[in-house]
């Protein structure tokens, strides 16, 4: 096992190519749950969960079932990867939901009205999209899957601080809400726009 | 409602982007060029459609505890129809899009559709909210898209439209330009929507 590999996929995948600010995903929650800095962190700890979990069983299924060379049936099944990913998302949220419920009730206090939104966050099932196509192996996919979370969780927390600071400041009365947490957004961007030079 | 009416509210006063901040993701991650967004919209005009009247033909058949899977499934097996039609004819498109296409699948306007629209209405009217829900998305990713290659690369459709000595603001085309241009939209559009309620 390489370790600097795996380390330049947690870099990556927390700072220079951050899911929320460079690759456009999961923007729903990003602007919808980042009011709150408690919401936010229990969304973002959700994530973390779930995109984890999300990347080693879409690994798992597409390795031994669809990919041709490596199937256990010996068959070329990769179109059927978006619906058995999305499928398998839906499947593991409701799950972990149920487990978290029995197990750790005080948890799923937390976070539990966040969990069911979860399974339409695109950024879970782009992160397992991703995997597959660069072609990621079993480690790297999990430590991915993790660091795109952590990453999410990272700009979310930091929009939510902006937020809270936002609700005491004069804003014009047009952009009010939705238009100036764009732009928020916009600068956030600018600002993580200084990580994309780095190379290893 | 008359029908024509069901066809044009998704174009401007329900739009789904602008108005109900719906399907952010795909809005701001393909609307780089005009030519990506044009795809982009025509990709999920053809989803929403397929799914709007196939869903309002089998509404009766789903038992409602098991719906939101069942209308998962029905999208998802349309996403990878465009999505191996895309990789055939228009490969190229095929690749700028990229996770974006299978993505369509937890795109929010969709599902949204399928559940506040195509569930409880027959299937002529479902077609026409399709069809106008997909050409408001189409047209919000295109202004935007618009406004960003203009400023960003100087040309329409790799038209050339500024002066070869127009200096390009490559900001505009990087993350920062999207959520910057969105949030002046819709900054722009709520001034409009206070200047009608202040007339009325």
């Amino acid at each position: 096992m390489d370790f600097s590999t795996l380390f330049i996929i947690i870099i990556g995948s927390i700072f220079v190519n951050n899911f929320v600010i460079h690759r456009f995903l999961g923007l729903c929650p990003y602007i919808g749950v980042s009011k709150k800095m408690d919401s936010a962190l229990g969304m973002g700890m959700a994530v973390i969960f779930v995109m984890t979990m999300a990347s080693t069983i879409t690994w798992l299924i597409y390795t031994f079932f669809l990919n041709e060379a490596t199937s256990i049936f010996g068959l070329d099944l990769t179109f059927l990867r978006t619906i058995t990913f999305i499928l398998s998302i839906a499947v593991l949220v409701q799950f972990v939901e149920m487990v978290i419920k029995k197990a750790a009730p005080e948890l799923y206090k937390a976070l539990g009205i966040y969990l069911p939104l979860i399974t339409t966050n695109c950024a879970v099932l782009g992160v397992s999209l991703l995997n597959i196509n660069e072609n990621y192996n079993f480690i790297e996919s999990i430590v991915n899957g993790a660091a795109a979370g952590v990453g999410f969780t990272l700009v979310l927390v930091l929009m939510a601080g902006i937020r809270e600071r936002l609700e005491y400041s004069k804003v014009p009365r047009s952009m009010k809400g939705m238009p100036i947490s764009f732009i928020i957004a916009g600068c956030m961007a600018l600002a993580f726009l200084g990580f994309t030079g780095m190379k290893f | 409602m008359k029908a024509i009416q069901e066809f044009t509210k998704g174009i401007i006063k329900e739009n789904p982007v602008f108005v109900m901040a719906l399907g952010l993701c795909p809005t701001l991650a393909v609307s780089t060029s005009v030519q990506n967004a044009i795809g982009m919209g025509a990709a999920a005009t053809f989803v929403l459609l397929c799914s709007n009247i196939f869903i309002s033909l089998i509404k009766n058949l789903i038992p409602s505890k098991v719906r939101i899977p069942c209308f998962i499934l029905v999208i998802a097996s349309f996403v990878t129809i465009i999505d191996m039609v895309m990789e055939a004819y228009v490969p190229p498109l095929h690749k700028s899009l990229g996770i974006f296409i299978p993505l369509i699948v937890v795109n929010c306007i969709i599902l949204g559709r399928a559940e506040a629209f195509a569930s409880k209405n027959g299937v002529f009217k479902s077609m026409l909210d399709g069809l106008g829900m997909g050409l408001g998305f189409m047209l919000a990713i295109m202004v935007i898209a618009l406004i960003r290659e203009i400023l960003g690369v100087g040309t329409i459709l790799n038209i050339r439209i500024l002066p070869a000595s127009y200096k390009p603001m490559i900001a505009a085309i990087l993350p920062p330009g999207a959520f910057i241009t969105i949030g002046l939209l819709m900054g722009l559009l709520s001034i409009l929507q206070n200047k009608k309620k202040s007339k009325a």
